[in-house]
């Protein structure tokens, strides 16, 4: 059992604003510098782009963790969308620890455009967290589990 | 209780007469003597139905939407809780306020047939309201019970007896307006471990038989389109099939009425599984009251709700895990 708690590499959505933390993606990228592949990106025009229901699916099709990414506040390209992205997403997060959903697969993390190494550290830590815990079994749609995909 | 339904009554048909109106929202007698239905009356001898009682509770705020944009003004009888819920939908500019000439009527708390059964009242065949005690006339005789002790939930947690907006009022017996403590259902949850919460979410949602009741009667939930009636979004119109779903329903509702909230506590009224819904709302309430400041949507029809704001020293998201949250 052990063998395969250590295999387990987990899914990770990464919500990631156009203007600052998808280029901060790429200068990561272009500086080579290492975070984990199990990392999807989606780019959005801006972190208030992201509506609960995407966070939510994204749990349903099987992620084990999902972080947003913004400008830090004060740096946003339509100047005010990531302080509304704040007090989203502490509600959101916060209701979802309350139906005992955990904490540690939900973050909200600010990087800018300049932070490639800040954005591949933030990675390496979300998915260590997200490993620790294992799998999500608790908000997804079972079915996209792969044990149970076996067992059909 | 029942002179406060006789002076309504009278002050409608005056109010008709006088061509004030043309016609009035209310309630009358359901089926049986403790299913009070909304209802709207158009000529004066119908007004002989009205009833107002304990079983009164139907807020009748949501039917203005619709009605406030018909020919004529109409006269509501709203209880406070049921203000509030106006106040929020002039806010969102939902009700024609010129169209509505609405009467604050006195509520000494709505009891909860539910509880008069369950407290060994079998056959129940009409409730009479005393003041403090309500009497359930059954097959088998009547039964007294005082009327503090088969509140419904939401009037347990009553959070004033202050109408917000009216027209005129009719208070007979002011009633004591000390808002009691509303959060101590969410606190026993938040206290619980990851594990509890999360088994005892599981119970509760899981009953849900998506007959969406809940958002139906939630003058919240006032959306033209809903996000649950889009045939390709897979949770429309149909009992969940996964657990998954029904997490969804019910954060997705929970998070789209955070900040316009009134906790008016029809959901879990309606509910006819009785899933203690008000927790959910309520633990949005207490988290923006505790964040951003304290708030009370439908107070007043101004303030720009906690979720359309921001300032720029707001808390970060990680407050939650540094207050203790499990990770």
């Amino acid at each position: 059992m052990s063998v395969e708690h250590e295999s387990f590499k987990p899914t990770i959505v990464a919500f990631c604003c156009n203007w600052c933390s998808y280029a901060g993606a790429d200068l990561a990228g272009s500086g080579r510098m290492q975070y984990p592949a199990n990392v999807k990106i989606i780019k959005v025009p801006c972190s208030c782009r992201v509506n609960p229901t995407f966070v939510l699916r994204a749990f349903q099709r099987g992620a084990d963790g999902v972080i947003m990414c913004g400008c830090h506040p004060g740096d946003c390209h339509y100047s005010t969308g990531n302080y509304y992205t704040r007090r989203r997403m502490t509600m959101l997060f916060d209701f979802l620890d309350f139906l005992g959903i955990e904490r540690g697969r939900t973050r909200v993390e600010w990087v800018s455009a300049a932070e490639g190494a800040r954005f591949a550290s933030v990675m390496n830590d979300f998915v260590k967290n997200v490993t620790e815990l294992g799998p999500n079994r608790k908000i997804t749609d079972l079915r996209t589990k792969p044990e149970h995909k076996e067992g059909e | 209780m029942q002179k406060v339904a006789e002076i309504a009554q009278k002050r409608a048909i005056q109010l008709l007469n006088q061509g004030v109106v043309n016609r009035v929202i209310g309630w009358k007698k359901g089926e049986f003597g403790y299913d009070e239905t909304p209802a709207v009356f158009t000529t004066a001898a119908g007004i002989e139905d009205f009833r107002y009682d304990v079983f009164s509770a139907p807020n009748l705020s949501k039917y203005l939407i619709d009605e406030s944009k018909k020919e004529g003004k109409i006269l509501a009888f709203l209880k406070p809780c049921d203000t509030y819920s106006f106040n929020q939908l002039i806010k969102e500019h939902r009700v024609n306020r010129d169209n509505v000439y609405i009467i604050g009527i006195e509520c000494g708390g709505m009891a909860d047939i539910n509880t008069i059964r369950n407290r060994g009242a079998a056959g129940v065949t009409d409730v009479a309201d005393n003041g403090q005690t309500v009497i359930a006339h059954t097959l088998y005789g009547d039964v007294t019970f005082d009327k503090n002790e088969v509140l419904l939930e939401k009037c347990q947690a009553c959070k004033g007896k202050k109408h917000v907006i009216f027209d005129e009022l009719i208070v007979v017996n002011p009633q004591d307006d000390e808002p009691k403590n509303r959060f101590a259902g969410v606190e026993a949850i938040e206290n619980m471990t990851p594990e509890e919460r999360f088994a005892f979410w599981r119970e509760q949602l899981s009953k849900c038989i998506r007959c969406n009741a809940c958002r139906n009667v939630c003058p919240a939930c006032s959306c033209l389109q809903c996000v649950f009636d889009n045939p390709r979004s897979g949770v429309a119109s149909k009992a969940s099939p996964d657990t998954f779903e029904e997490q969804l329903y019910h954060i997705i509702r929970a998070f789209h009425v955070a900040g316009r909230c009134t906790d008016c506590g029809e959901c879990s009224r309606v509910c006819p599984q009785d899933i203690p819904l008000h927790l959910l709302n309520r633990k949005f309430i207490k988290d923006m009251n505790a964040f951003y400041g304290e708030y009370k949507a439908g107070e007043d029809s101004e303030t720009r709700p906690p979720l359309v704001n921001f300032s720029k020293d707001d808390a970060e998201p990680s407050v939650i895990s540094d207050k203790g949250g499990d990770k």
